[in-house]
C-alpha cells in the first residue's frame, strides 16, 4: 500500500494503518476504527486517562504523551497506558500531622528514590518529578506539592520507576497535607461563616427571593461594579 | 518559529501595533436591552429551527435541541421483563456518576453512616469538573456578601432561576470552599492567608476562588482521594466504586418509589441490577451531541444519560432549550479546535480583539452575551480571522496580561493554558490565542429542588444533570459551586429518606409503560439510549 495524499502510517499496538498527518493519536485511533473506553476521558490534556507510550521509526527512544495532546508522526509504534497498578496509601487526612515522619509512614518507598529521573522523562506534563521525590525525602511537603501541582495523574512516572514507587500518589498526599494543615488560613472566610451562621444576611436574601422581576431587574441594574 | 498562517501572522501583526493603544481603551458593558437584542440575533438558542418539542412523558411539549430531544424520546436497552431478582449488590445509597458532584454526595452520604455504591461510566473522575479551569464562586470578602452574589446569578440567569435555589447557592458557597480547604484542596492565597479573587464575566464583586487554572483538576482529584479512603474507612460502612457501568436504567417499586438501577460493564456488556433504597443521580451534561454542530469543550462521556433515565422514571424537566455556548473555545490549531480557554485569561486583563487589531466587546459580559458577540464580529461583520481550515476566530489577546500584571503572570497563573497551546508551539505569552464560541455547558436538565429530591421518591439529581439554578445562563465559577452545593445537599437528603423508606419489589413496569406510550404517539427516534458514548470512528 502507498502513502497517500497525507495519509501516514502509523501503528497501533504494532499493527499498521494509514491515517491523516494533522490528527492527533486519539483521533487518529478513531480514524483507524477504535471505538475507545479505556484510554479516552477528558480529550482536553486534564485527566490523565490517554497517557501513551510510543517509539518512531528506528530510532531506539522512548517517548511518552497524552493521546489527546500528541499529532501522529509518520513510523509511530504506539501503545496506550490506560491503566497503572499503582500502590495507593489508606489515611484519614483529618488525623495526620503535616511532618516528614507522615509522608514517610504513609509511603516508606519515598526513602527508596534512586533519583534516576526516569519520571521526569516520562512525565507528559514537563513535571519535575525527580526534583520534586528529591524534597519528599527531605520531607519538605510544600514543596512536594509546589512542584506536582499539575499532576494530572495519569500514572506513566510510577510505570517507568524502578523502585516501584507511585509519585503521583505520593505527591497528592502532600498536596492535601499542604492545602489542610500549611497553607494559611483565610481570616475573611472565617467570619463570614460566623455571618452566615449568625444570620446575618438571612433577612436580605429573603427579601431578594420575594421580589418580582421588575423589581430585581432595577436592583440589579443599580449594583455597583468592584474595579478590576 | 509560529505556526500561524501568513495571513493569521498579518493579522497578529495589527493586534500588536494597537495593543499599547488597547490597554487604555474600554468598550462598555451592554445594557440588559442590547443584551437582549444580540442574544436575539446571534446566540444558538435562539434559532428556532434546531428545536423540537418532545412528544412524550410527564414534560410533554418541552422544546430542547433536536440531538437532544432524539436520545430523551429513545427507546430503553432492556426490556420489562429483565430479572430484578438476583441484584449484585444492595446499598443504602447508589450514586450514579463520578464526577464533582456523584463524589461530594457520596463523601456526604457516608459519613450520615449510610452504605454507599458509586458507579460512573468511565474512570472516577472522568468529567467535567476536571477539566474546569477558572474557579469557584463564594462571597466572603468584607467587600461581597451572598446578596450581591445572588443578584449577579439572577441578573446573569435572565431572571428566571429558581429564588429558593440561586440562596442555596450563595448561602452554602462560603462553607463549601471551608470543606475544600478541609480535605486540602490547595486554593490560590495571598501570604497573610486571603484568598486570591478575580472577576468573572457578569460579576460585580472580586469572588472567584481559584487553584492556578487547575482549578476543576483540583477540586476532582481532592475529592476522588478522599473516596478512594473511604472505600476502606476507619469508621462506617464503606463507599463502593464502580468503574466503566454506565447505568442503562432506574428500576421503580410498585409505588413509584425508586427501588435501584441497572448497570451495564461497559467491557463485558453484561447488565446487572444494583438494588438500593435512594438513588443520586449525577451524570452531568450533553456536550458530545454536539448540538447544532458546535466542537465542545466536554469530556468524552457528556451524553445526557441522567436525564433520558430520569425523565424515563417520571422527574419533570426544565430549562432545557438553553445551552451555554463558551465564549471562548480555541479555534486553532485544529487539533484542540473546541477546548476550553479558561475565561480566567479575560478575568487577568487580556481581551477580545477583531482581524484589525479592535476591540469590540466588553471582556467581560456573561457568557451566553459574549458568545453572541463574537459570532456577530465573524458572521456578520466579517471581522474574523480565518484559519487554513475555514474555522472563524478571533484573538484573545493574552500578552497583554503582563503588561497589566507584569511578566511570568501567565506561567503562574495560566499553566494548563500555557502547557495546551505551548505543545502545538503557540507561546500564548508572546502571541494571542484563536478562539471561537464552543458548545460547554446544558443550564437546563432535571427540576432541582433545595433539597435535591425529584417528583420520583427516593431519585436525588444534582450538577449539572439538574436545571433551574442557573436559570438561563450560568454565571464562570458557579458550577464547580454547584455541583459541591447540591453535591452535598443530595448526600445529605438521600440518607435521611433512605432511613425511613421501605421499598417494595423492583420492577421494571415505567419501562413497559413508556415503551407503551411512545408507540401510542407513533413516536420512533431509532435511537436506544442512553446512547453512553459518541461514536468518533470514521464513516466511509
Amino acid at each position: 500500500m502507498e502513502e497517500q495524499n497525507d495519509l501516514i502510517p502509523i501503528y497501533i499496538m504494532g499493527k499498521r494503518y494509514l491515517v491523516p498527518s494533522t490528527l492527533t493519536i486519539m483521533k487518529a485511533m478513531e480514524y483507524a476504527g477504535y471505538k475507545l473506553i479505556r484510554g479516552v476521558g477528558c480529550r482536553g490534556g486534564f485527566c490523565g486517562a490517554c497517557a501513551t507510550a510510543y517509539r518512531i521509526g528506528d530510532d531506539p527512544k522512548l517517548y511518552f504523551g497524552l493521546a489527546c495532546q500528541t499529532v501522529v508522526e509518520a513510523g509511530m509504534y504506539l501503545a496506550q497506558i490506560p491503566f497503572f497498578p499503582a500502590p495507593r496509601a489508606t489515611y484519614d487526612i483529618t488525623q495526620m500531622e503535616p511532618t516528614a515522619n507522615t509522608l514517610f509512614s504513609t509511603y516508606p518507598e519515598v526513602l527508596r528514590c534512586l533519583g534516576c529521573g526516569a519520571c521526569t522523562k516520562a512525565c507528559p506534563q514537563d513535571i519535575d518529578v525527580r526534583t520534586y521525590m528529591a524534597a519528599g525525602m527531605k520531607g519538605n511537603i510544600a514543596e512536594v506539592a509546589d512542584i506536582s501541582f499539575d499532576c494530572i495523574m495519569c500514572g506513566l512516572c510510577a510505570a517507568r520507576c524502578p523502585a516501584e514507587e507511585a509519585q503521583y500518589n505520593i505527591a497528592i498526599l502532600a498536596r492535601r497535607l499542604y492545602g489542610r494543615y500549611l497553607a494559611p488560613r483565610s481570616e475573611h472566610l472565617r467570619e463570614r461563616l460566623e455571618e452566615i451562621e449568625a444570620g446575618k444576611f438571612d433577612a436580605e436574601l429573603e427579601a431578594l427571593k420575594g421580589l418580582s422581576k421588575e423589581e430585581l431587574t432595577a436592583q440589579y441594574k443599580a449594583r455597583d461594579i468592584e474595579p478590576k | 518559529m509560529s505556526i500561524y498562517s501568513p495571513e493569521m501572522e498579518e493579522s497578529i501583526r495589527k493586534v500588536e501595533a494597537t495593543r499599547a493603544r488597547r490597554i487604555k481603551e474600554t468598550v462598555a458593558a451592554m445594557s440588559l436591552e442590547e443584551r437582549e437584542a444580540i442574544l436575539e440575533g446571534f446566540h444558538p438558542d435562539y434559532k428556532d429551527e434546531t428545536f423540537h418539542a418532545i412528544r412524550v412523558g410527564v414534560s410533554k411539549d418541552q422544546r430542547m435541541p433536536i440531538e437532544l430531544a432524539k436520545i430523551v424520546e429513545g427507546r430503553p436497552h432492556i426490556g420489562p421483563d429483565f430479572d430484578l431478582s438476583a441484584p449484585i449488590a444492595e446499598t443504602d445509597v447508589l450514586v450514579i456518576g463520578g464526577g464533582g458532584a456523584g463524589a461530594s454526595a457520596a463523601l456526604l452520604a457516608q459519613e450520615q453512616g449510610a452504605k454507599v455504591t458509586l458507579a460512573t461510566k468511565l474512570r472516577f473522575g472522568d468529567a467535567n469538573t476536571m477539566m474546569a479551569q477558572g474557579g469557584i464562586q463564594a462571597a466572603d470578602r468584607p467587600e461581597d456578601n451572598p446578596a450581591i452574589h445572588y443578584l449577579d446569578v439572577i441578573g446573569g440567569g435572565h431572571f428566571t432561576n429558581v429564588p429558593e435555589l440561586v440562596e442555596a447557592l450563595v448561602m452554602d458557597a462560603p462553607f463549601v470552599i471551608k470543606w475544600l480547604e478541609d480535605l486540602g484542596m490547595m486554593f490560590d492565597k495571598e501570604p497573610d492567608g486571603t484568598m486570591v479573587e478575580a472577576h468573572g464575566g457578569g460579576t460585580s464583586r472580586k469572588r472567584m476562588h481559584s487553584a492556578r487554572d487547575y482549578s476543576g483538576a483540583e477540586i476532582m482529584r481532592t475529592l476522588r482521594d478522599e473516596v478512594r479512603n473511604r472505600e476502606n474507612p476507619a469508621q462506617g460502612a464503606p463507599i463502593t466504586v464502580i468503574e466503566f457501568s454506565p447505568v442503562v436504567e432506574l428500576a421503580l417499586d410498585g409505588e413509584g418509589r425508586v427501588a435501584g438501577a441497572i448497570v451495564m460493564n461497559l467491557e463485558t456488556e453484561a447488565y446487572h441490577f444494583i438494588k438500593a433504597k435512594a438513588v443520586v443521580m449525577a451524570t452531568g451534561g450533553s456536550g458530545r451531541l454536539h448540538y447544532q454542530g458546535f466542537p465542545t469543550t466536554n469530556h468524552h462521556g457528556a451524553t445526557a444519560d441522567g436525564i433520558v433515565l430520569a425523565y424515563r422514571a417520571g422527574a419533570p424537566l426544565g430549562y432545557l432549550e438553553s445551552m451555554q455556548y463558551h465564549p471562548t473555545g480555541a479555534a486553532f490549531p485544529e487539533q484542540i479546535v473546541g477546548l476550553l480557554v479558561t475565561e480566567k485569561v479575560r478575568g487577568l486583563g487580556a481581551k477580545p480583539v477583531n482581524k484589525h487589531g479592535e476591540l469590540f466587546v466588553y471582556p467581560l459580559e456573561p457568557r451566553d452575551v459574549e458568545a453572541a458577540a463574537l459570532i456577530r464580529e465573524c458572521r456578520e461583520r466579517n471581522n474574523g480571522v480565518v484559519t487554513p481550515t475555514g474555522q472563524p476566530g478571533v484573538w484573545l489577546d493574552s500578552p497583554m496580561i503582563e503588561i497589566i500584571h507584569g511578566p511570568g503572570t501567565i506561567q503562574k497563573a495560566l499553566p494548563a493554558m500555557v502547557r495546551q497551546f505551548g505543545r502545538f508551539g503557540i507561546d500564548i505569552t508572546q502571541e494571542p490565542m484563536l478562539v471561537y464560541p464552543t458548545l460547554h455547558y446544558q443550564n437546563g436538565g432535571v427540576q432541582l429542588k433545595a433539597d435535591c429530591s425529584t417528583e420520583v421518591p427516593g431519585l436525588f439529581i444534582a450538577g449539572e444533570v439538574s436545571g433551574g439554578v442557573h436559570g438561563h445562563n450560568r454565571l464562570m465559577g458557579n458550577s464547580l459551586l454547584e455541583i459541591t452545593v447540591f453535591g452535598r445537599r443530595a448526600g445529605r437528603s438521600a440518607v435521611a429518606y433512605a432511613r425511613q423508606v421501605k421499598v417494595g419489589q423492583p420492577s421494571l413496569a415505567h419501562v413497559d409503560a413508556w415503551n407503551r406510550e411512545l408507540e401510542e404517539a407513533g413516536v420512533d427516534t431509532g435511537v436506544v439510549s442512553p446512547i453512553q458514548l459518541p461514536d468518533y470512528t470514521r464513516r466511509e
